[in-house]
This record gives C-alpha cells, structure tokens and sequence, in this order.
C-alpha cells in the first residue's frame, strides 16, 4: 500500500468525518451560539410547577430567551422555587409576570415571561415577584364538574 | 442428583474460568495503555491503523447508514401519517439514527468488520511466531502491534458512527422529502427545534466512543490470546464478534440510562 | 579415545579451556502439574556452537526460550554472561536480547514486509544508522545467504529454505554475541538443509558468536557443531564431541545417533498388557 494514498484517504476520511460533525452541530440540532453564551439566574417561586422540567425553555413573546436551570421545594413556604437561566443579553423590568404555560394543547411546558413596565431592572440571582402557576388539567375538571353541580342546583333550587 | 451436581460444577469451573479471563483482560488493557507512548510518537503507525479499521470500514457504514436512513422513512411516515403528524418525520429520524442507531449500529458493523480483522491480523501473527519473534528482537509487541490498532479503532469509532448518523438523515430526507413528498421546511425545522446538540448529538457521540474503546479492546485481547492454531485464530475472531456485540448492547443500556435519564 | 559417559567430566575440562558464555545450574521448570526440566545442568562455551538434542518432547525447546527469557525457571541458575537471566526486569531483557538473535522454526518473518525490511527491521528500531548505512548492511546480509538478489520479494513469495535463509540474516542484523537455533532444519530439503548448516558454522565463526542450536536432525548437526547435550524426559542423559557420540554406547545416546526405534525412548506409549485388553474387549 503506498503510503502517499494511505495518508490521502486517512486526510479524506478524517475531513469528511468532521463535516459531518459539523453537519449534525449546525443543520440537524440547535447549535446556536446562545447555548455557550453568558448567562445570569434569577429565581421564580410557584405555587404548582405542573409538569415544568429542568432544561426547558424560558420564553417572552414566543422567543425562547433562557433556560430552566433548576427546580428546587422550599419546605418553609412549600413552594417550588425555579431558578431560571436568562440570555445576559436581554434584561426584564422588575414587574414582569412570569406563568407556566403549556406548548400547543397536550406539548411540553414551559415558562413564559410578560414584560411590564417598570424602568427598573431584575438584576442577576433577584426574584420575579409576580407568577402564574401551572394549569392542572385535574383540578380544571373538577373545577368544571363543580360549577356544573351547582348551577344544576341553582335551577333545581329556583324551579 | 450426580448429573445435578454436574451441571453446578461445570456452570461453576465455566464462571470462575469467565472471571479469571475477564481479569486477565484488564491487566492486559492496563498494560497497553502504558505502552501506548509509542503509538503517538510514531504517527506513521497510527496513521495505517486508522486506514485499516477507518477508511476501509466507510463503504459499509455509509451504505448501511443510507439504507438505514432510508427505512426509517418508510416506516416513520407510515406511523407518522396515520395520526397527521408527517411534518414530525425529521425529528423522528434524527433522534432515533443520533441517540441510538447511529452509535450502536455503526459500532456493530465495526466490530464486524474492523474488529474482526484485527483479532485475525493479532492471531495469525501470534500463530506464525511473528509476535514471539519481535519479542525476541527487543520491540515489545504490545508497543508496536496492539496499541496502534487499539488507539486506530478508538479514535474511527466517532467519526464513523457519526458519519453512518449523516447518511442515515441523508437517506429519511431523500425518502421523506423528495420521493414521498413531505414538507421540507417541516422537515429540517421541526428537526433543528428538537434535536440538541448537547443532549443528543454530544451523547451519541461520547456513546460512540465507549463502544470504540470496548470493541478494540476486545479485538486486539481476542487476537492477542487466540490458540496460536488456524482452528483457534478463527475461533477468537467469532468470540470477537460476539462478545463486542453483547458489550455495546449492555453498555448502550447502561449509557442510555445515565444520558436520557431526566429527559 | 577416552570413553566418556556423563556430564561431569566433560564439564571439567571445557571449565578449563574456555570461559562458558551462557552458564545453567539445576535448572528446573514445569507447566502446571507437568515437569518440563529437572536439573538441567550445561555449559555453553564463548564462540562455540553447540546443538542440544533428543526426541520430542525432551523439553529442548523449553530449554531455549528459558535462555532466551521467553519463560521464567522455577528453580536453579541461568546466567548468560555472568547476568542472571530469570532476574530480569523488562528493559535489562530488552538489552539482552538486542545483542541476541533467534532463529524462530519456520522463519517468523514479518509477513507484511519485505526481504529487504525484515532484515532492515532491528537496524532501523536499534540503531540510529541512516537509510544508506542500513541499505549497506541489510545487502551485505542477503549476500553472506546467498539471497541478494530476492531483496524485494514478499515472504509469502518465499520457499522454506529461503524464508529460512532470510530468517538467519535477520537474526544476525546486529551482530549478536548469542545466537539461538530453534530446530533450523525442520521441513528442508537436502540441498536447503545443507546451506543452512553451513551458514550457521560460518557465520558462528564469522562473528565469534555463542550459538545453541535445538534440533533432532543427527546428521547434519554432528557434522558441523562443537558440542553436543542429550536430553531425554526432561534431564540431561549425555554430553560430547559429536566424534564421542558417534563411538558412544550410551543406551540414549546410541538409539538416537543410530535411529534405532525401540530402546531407552520406548516404541510403545505405555498401555495394558495387550492379551487383557483384547479379551476385555471379548468378554
């Protein structure tokens, strides 16, 4: 075997081997460059996280501007505290509303912030005052199942 | 009750015989690795090692990753349509080939065709006196035969299973999308939003590699400790293919485990 | 003529004549249960070639890669110039062997190299000779075998007595103070066999080397080799001059040089009294 066209193909092999790295990092996954870019934390307190996971995104109007970094129990006030990793890039105002919504009808949940209006900024390892918890799909039925007893009642109390 | 008796005593010896050579094995890795300076000082030997088991290896994975690809597909679009979710067959595809087909089939088809050929390479050279010959020149075998071909098929390992996984999405896009019609918008879009490169693509990466190490590991030990017959170096290459298959099975198991866990 | 049985006087005397290079005293090995060797006791004279003989299965072999430091003995001493082989660590091994060389049975050559880099091999790993100075010595090898000329073929391109042939100007690349024969006469053909007995004489002498030669080949080797070792079932049964032996009335030694099949090494491999198994067999 020359050598010449052994180390040619090994080139060729190692070259085409990295392009498909490349291939997979930049057209098949989300390699963005805001995955490895600065960060800072600030925490949510929820009363209900739902089925929120860690690692699952932070959006504002839709866009996805951070992540999930961790999900904690506080055993004093009993209520999940959500530490949230936001883009040092983007800045949200002390009155923001921060819910868990979910994607699409039966999708993963995440958190979505609602800017307010306050000049002044939250600043990093700070806290989103106002938040939304979790819709539970069980407690919506019985919510539902109760209204509807009880106007069943009303009419059968009125007749 | 003496055929019972038997039965234990042969499970036994065959157990105690499995563990002895399991040992045997990692002090056998152990003093590879400590002659491995060689392999990178002499770029020359690593350089036809990765020819050996990479470059002759790429035909088979990127035709299986093709055809892979290309079943998958089918068979997703099949399921997919049924409940009005066609658009999500790029991320069908590429979660499966990224996460588990890429690594593990590419590591199979390694083991048959690399692997294979270094336990016959390692096992003819042992029966023909050749490695007890370099032994007798004063240049450790371990040096110069074995970790060479180990550190080649650890570091084609990667890139072939990756190579295999871009195949394999080349050929879902080719069925998908050109013959079968599917958006591709849809297509790459939904697939981009879905598969992360750290949890996904950087898993099934390091996956790939833990194969490599376990399949040249147990190739190059195979050959290494073949009966130096004809009869036992054919016997040592079937234990190769075998084994490593059930090695990257268990170790996907075990690996898939600990990656995909909180997912 | 002085009749001569046993080790002990011939010992003396080369003990007197000449310094022993590899020096063995009681020497035992076995493989699990198996006893290979039992004080073995010899002596290899400095620049002399001396062939160790006996049947299969005598435990010739072992012998040699005990000397050559393949194995380790269980008990006894194995010095080779004065070093104790067995206490070795693995780079005073190395040291020894490169000034060493083996001729392995049937050749043992790099089947992926060449003629030309086989012999090329321990120069390039061992010296730090330039490709020209290499290509010097690597042709001048070829040509003390008589295979210059085939300097570019293959093993696999090779008959037996040439991969032989090639195999000897490998083993003596560089010029070892030991060289060590494992049965280098196996499978030859007559004019082959000759060659290489001649060539090992020579080049012995050539470079005043210490060789040991493993072989049951009687002919040829008591032609050209110094001194002889007799080994039957793992112990030493005879010693001497190859013109000793041939006069020798030694029971081992006389059913080996005159090929004889019955004798001390028995033609029967021990079993039942015949007339029990057949009518065992009847009844």
């Amino acid at each position: 075997m020359n050598r010449r066209v052994m180390d040619l193909w090994v080139g060729v092999f190692v070259v085409i081997g990295f392009a498909a790295v490349l291939f997979l990092a930049l057209k098949v996954s989300n390699f963005s460059a805001s995955s490895f870019a600065t960060t800072y934390e600030i925490t949510a307190k929820f009363d209900n996280i739902g089925g929120l996971k860690a690692r699952g995104p932070v959006k504002s109007a839709g866009v996805v501007v951070g992540r999930v970094a961790e999900i904690r129990f506080d055993p004093q006030t009993y209520e999940a505290n959500v530490v949230l990793k936001i883009d040092s890039q983007y800045q949200f105002p002390n009155d923001t509303f921060a819910s868990i919504l979910t994607s699409g009808l039966l999708g993963e949940q995440y958190i979505g912030l609602d800017a307010g209006g306050d000049e002044r900024m939250i600043p990093a390892g700070g806290t989103i005052a106002k938040t939304q918890s979790a819709i539970v799909l069980e407690k919506l039925i019985s919510q539902f199942l109760f209204n509807k007893a009880s106007e069943g009642k009303k009419d059968a109390g009125a007749q | 009750m003496r055929l019972i008796e038997r039965f234990f005593s042969v499970i036994g010896a065959n157990t105690i015989d499995r563990v002895w050579r399991l040992g045997f094995a990692a002090r056998f890795f152990l003093a590879m690795l400590s002659h491995s300076g060689e392999t990178f000082r002499r770029p020359r030997l690593l350089l036809r090692e990765l020819y050996a088991s990479g470059v002759l290896s790429l035909i088979i994975i990127l035709v299986s990753g093709l055809f892979v690809g290309l079943v998958l597909g089918l068979q997703g679009y099949d399921t997919l349509q049924r409940y009005g979710s066609s658009e999500a067959l790029g991320i069908l595809v590429a979660l499966s080939l990224v996460r588990e087909l890429g690594p593990v089939v590419a590591a199979l088809l390694f083991a048959s065709r690399a692997g294979s050929s270094m336990t016959a390479e390692v096992g003819l050279m042992k029966a023909t006196e050749q490695l007890a010959a370099m032994d007798m020149m004063a240049v450790n075998p371990l040096a110069r035969i074995m970790a060479p071909r180990f550190w080649g098929g650890v570091l084609s390992m990667p890139l072939l299973a990756t190579l295999f996984t871009a195949a394999g999405i080349f050929g879902g896009w080719l069925i998908g999308v050109i013959f079968i019609g599917v958006d591709e918008g849809a297509f790459w879009a939904q697939m981009q939003a879905n598969v992360s490169f750290r949890d996904d693509v950087f898993n099934g990466i390091i996956k790939s590699a833990v194969f490599g190490v376990a399949v040249s590991l147990i190739a190059v030990f195979e050959g290494f400790d073949a009966v130096p017959t004809a009869e036992g170096v054919s016997r040592a290459i079937t234990r190769t293919v075998v084994t490593s298959a059930l090695a990257i099975l268990a170790l996907d198991f075990v690996l898939t485990s600990f990656m995909f866990r909180g997912l | 003529m002085i009749e001569l049985q046993g080790i002990h006087k011939t010992d003396e005397i080369l003990r007197l004549m000449t310094i022993p290079y590899v020096e063995i005293n009681g020497l035992d090995f076995a493989y699990g249960d198996r006893q290979i060797l039992s004080g073995i006791d010899m002596q290899l004279p400095k620049g002399k070639l001396t062939a160790i003989m006996g049947g299969s299965g005598c435990g010739k072999t072992t012998l040699l890669r005990l000397i050559g430091g393949q194995i380790k003995p269980d008990r006894g001493s194995l010095k080779v110039a004065g070093h104790e082989v067995s206490r070795f660590n693995e780079r005073e091994l190395y040291d020894m062997r490169r000034r060493m060389g083996m001729l392995f049975q049937f050749g043992a050559l790099f089947t992926d190299l060449s003629v030309y880099d086989n012999i090329a091999f321990p120069l390039r790993e061992h010296t730090r000779l330039p490709e020209s100075a290499i290509r010097d010595l690597v042709l001048l090898k070829l040509e003390a075998v008589g295979l210059r000329g085939a300097a570019q073929l293959m093993p696999a391109e090779l008959s037996g007595g040439m991969a032989r042939r090639v195999a000897l100007a490998r083993s003596v690349a560089l010029d070892p103070e030991l060289i060590l024969f494992d049965e280098p006469f196996t499978g030859l053909d007559p004019i082959s066999l000759s060659i290489i007995a001649t060539l090992i004489r020579r080049l012995t002498d050539a470079l005043g080397a210490t060789s040991v030669m493993v072989t049951h080949d009687v002919h040829e080797s008591l032609a050209v080799v110094d001194y002889v070792y007799f080994m039957a079932g793992g112990r030493m049964v005879g010693s001497g001059t190859p013109a000793e032996l041939r006069v020798s009335t030694d029971p081992y030694v006389y059913q080996f040089v005159h090929a004889q099949p019955d004798g001390p090494v028995h033609f029967h491999y021990p079993a039942d009294n015949l007339d029990e198994q057949l009518l065992a067999g009847a009844a």
